[in-house]
């Protein structure tokens, strides 16, 4: 037992003077997440504001520039006029505008007589999502004018069902809310998987894990002392974009800082073993470092539900998900911060992240032994 | 000259393709991830959760459901019987949002005054809240308008003519899939390139390297070769799956395609051989391979909008090949754009290309003392 631990403890030490000795791992446990949560917390955002929109009114009167001054009056967009539809088409076409407002010579005749006249509005669709948004805050200006033109005529116009909205968790509809704890979970994964992806690939090129496995210790040993200093390093990183998250971004966070920890601490472990994982199976540090930017990287990005709701995925690819540590990870965060500690929620994922921990561990330790023989 | 350059590419070549894994490494990936990230990328929504909360018992909010239930987009999926039940529906994310009738629904509708419908949507992630709720305002507004027009024989003074230009049903896989040619052609791109000198480096070749009568220039022009191969094939084949598979129209010319990923190619290997060569060890390399993939993914405009972001970090994505590829991409996919449009973006991309591999060619020497 003693000697076990006397093991153990060499192995830490000597794992910890190699982070300390080559500064660049504690700043990338350090440094690393709070430029790119800096960096990213500032630079993703859904929400469109100034959106540059044309508008073309063919005939200028008193209704026209009521309805087009919606826009004038909103901070969701910065408009500018055109003279005529032809010249507004080709700024859409060279992307200086991402909508057109074609209000038509008989706009006003319309309005007057015979009602229900339309007005053009021709969105970019290239980007659908920001398309989606745009037309849905022109929708927006459209139904604000009709109420003021109904009590400006002394009119009832009252649309049969009126639409009040509660949105709850974020009211002010904020994106960063949301991206912002996801990006802690996308960021953790680069950091977890790039601090050890290397280490067991290093010490099998330069030779030295053949002197190590001529000592009494075990692959067990090996591996806890390879996890145990990196862990550490992980959760302070975890800790500093946490409080990022919460003083400089301003994302509330409704739940429990311990339930936060312990998650945290679940997800690390899961992050560092995949890591490790990968530096076993490569064998060089060239292979290590291709296969962990192919498997760390872009599946947190694209299938953890940090941007895209896994809920619209098809099926077969919301399978495919499970496999990503980070997707637990993000739902876990994203209901600590916005909504409090839903336990539902919480204990679900931390059991997938647990399962995903002793599986990769399990896996570490075949494959380690493989070597040995 | 063309001789040593050659065999220097040849030599490039076998370090990548000889060990079986690097080999898998390169093909593998962007097989699975095109297919699978085409598939997962999607800002649209399917089935989302609603659930209803009918306090009305009138006919009017029977008929506002049922349009409910013939929309695509939405799926019920809970019928509750009072406000206790919204709260925990939501937070475990059962259903997305909770339609609410008040119980005088129906009849302040009849009577000729406005019925309130009220819409808890959870806002977690706000961007799904968003879109869900511009569908509901567009079922509720078809709604109004067959109701009033039946009904009522009045309606509003004006309507919208929604258009959208280049993807007719805003179909966010359009928006997307030709960026992920972008995404992995710089990700293949970089694995080759980074380690590539470090590497060499590591091993102590590269000072013979450096001792053989090649110039540095040489020396470069054999490195970049086989990245410039290895993305122009995988680029290939991202840009096949993308019309064939995933069948998203090519609207604009191969040629201005090809020259946009060329000019992208040669800033991709050129930040990568300035990696490459800056780094002592293959770690270093990695990481600085790492460090400068990931901003240029998250800020290149592949899922966020650059539009969106505060005016100092636009400033600094104006460094990112990749937010002028994308535009490029993207542009030519849909729109059919073509030089007269797209030069502002190949510029900087040549721009960058350029600047990044005389600094890499100026380093191998450097590093030398």
């Amino acid at each position: 037992m003693n000697k076990k631990r006397m093991r153990l403890k060499g192995l830490i030490k000597k794992e910890s003077l190699q982070i300390i000795r080559d500064p660049s791992s504690i700043g990338i446990a350090f440094l690393l997440p709070v430029v790119l949560l800096l960096i990213f917390g500032y630079g993703v955002s859904l929400d469109a504001e100034h959106v540059p929109i044309g508008i073309v009114i063919e005939k200028p009167g008193h209704l026209a520039m009521d309805f087009t001054g919606g826009f004038y009056n909103s901070e969701y967009f910065s408009p500018t006029v055109f003279s005529n539809i032809q010249e507004a088409e080709k700024a859409l076409m060279k992307r200086r505008i991402m909508a057109i407002c074609w209000i038509r010579s008989d706009f006003e005749r319309r309005v007057l007589s015979t009602k229900d006249s339309p007005v053009g509005i021709i969105v970019n669709g290239v980007d659908a999502n920001q398309a989606k948004i745009v037309t849905g805050y022109i929708t927006g200006v459209w139904i604000k004018w009709l109420s003021q033109y109904a009590r400006s005529k002394g009119l009832r116009l009252d649309a049969p069902v009126n639409v009040e909205q509660r949105i709850w968790f974020n009211a002010a509809v904020r994106s960063r809310n949301f991206l912002v704890p996801g990006l802690i979970a996308v960021i953790m994964t680069l950091i977890g998987g790039m601090l050890t992806s290397m280490v067991v690939a290093r010490e099998w090129e330069r030779g030295t894990m053949e002197a190590l496995l001529v000592t009494p210790v075990r692959i067990k040993e090996v591996i806890l002392g390879k996890i145990i200093p990196y862990f550490v390093l992980g959760m302070g990183g975890m800790a500093i974009s946490v409080v990022i998250a919460i003083f400089i971004f301003h994302v509330p966070f409704r739940g429990s800082f311990l339930a936060l920890t312990y998650a945290s601490a679940l997800f690390m472990l899961t992050a560092i073993f995949l890591g490790l994982l990968i530096s076993t199976a490569a064998g060089s540090q060239f292979v290590a470092g291709q296969i962990a930017i192919v498997i760390t990287f872009l599946p947190a990005f694209m299938l953890s539900g940090f941007v895209f709701d896994i809920n619209s995925m098809p099926f077969p690819i919301q399978v495919i998900t499970h496999i990503v540590a980070a997707r637990y990870f993000v739902s876990i965060l994203q209901s600590l911060f916005l909504v409090g500690n839903v336990w539902k929620i919480y204990i679900i994922n931390c059991i997938w992240l647990m399962v995903m921990a002793l599986l990769f561990f399990r896996i570490i330790r075949k494959k380690s032994h493989k070597r040995l023989a | 000259m063309l001789r040593r350059i050659l065999a220097l590419t040849i030599k490039e070549f076998i370090v990548i393709l000889k060990n079986k894994k690097s080999r898998m490494v390169l093909i593998i990936p962007p097989i699975a991830q095109i297919i699978v990230f085409g598939y997962a990328a999607t800002f649209d929504l399917k089935d989302v959760g609603v659930a209803i909360y009918n306090e009305d018992r009138g006919e009017v909010s029977r008929d506002v459901i049922a349009r409910f239930q013939g929309a695509r987009v939405f799926k019920i999926v809970n019928w509750i019987q009072s406000d206790r039940e919204i709260a925990p529906i939501l937070n475990e994310q059962k259903a997305l949002m909770v339609l609410h009738f008040h119980e005088d629904f129906s009849k302040d509708i009849l009577r000729g005054k406005g019925g309130n419908l009220q819409i808890i949507l959870d806002g977690r992630n706000s961007n799904t809240a968003l879109i869900a709720l511009s569908y509901c305002r567009q079922i509720i507004s078809d709604f109004n308008r067959a109701y009033s027009k039946r009904f009522r024989g009045v309606l509003p003074p004006a309507r919208l003519k929604v258009r959208a230009w280049f993807n007719r049903t805003l179909n966010s896989h359009w928006f997307i899939i030709p960026g992920i040619v972008a995404l992995l052609t710089i990700v293949v791109t970089l694995e080759v390139t980074a380690l590539s000198v470090a590497k060499e480096r590591e091993a102590g070749t590269f000072d013979q390297l450096l001792v053989t009568p090649m110039t540095p220039f040489e020396i470069l022009l054999g490195k970049s070769l086989p990245g410039l191969i290895i993305g122009i094939l995988e680029g290939t084949f991202i840009i096949l799956m993308t019309c064939f598979w995933f069948e998203i129209p090519l609207r604009g010319s191969l040629l201005v395609l090809y020259s946009g990923l060329f000019v992208f190619l040669l800033s991709a290997i050129g930040i990568g051989l300035m990696i490459s060569s800056i780094s002592l060890t293959q770690q270093q390399g990695l990481m600085g391979a790492f460090m400068f993939l990931v901003p240029a993914v998250v800020l290149s405009g592949f899922a966020t909008p650059i539009a969106n972001m505060p005016e100092f970090v636009q400033r600094f994505t104006l460094l990112n090949p990749m937010r002028y590829f994308l535009v490029i991409v993207r542009s030519v996919f849909l729109q059919g754009a073509g030089f007269d449009i797209l030069w502002t973006q190949y510029i900087p991309l040549a721009i960058i290309g350029v600047v990044s591999l005389a600094v890499a060619a100026a380093l191998f020497r450097k590093r030398m003392y």
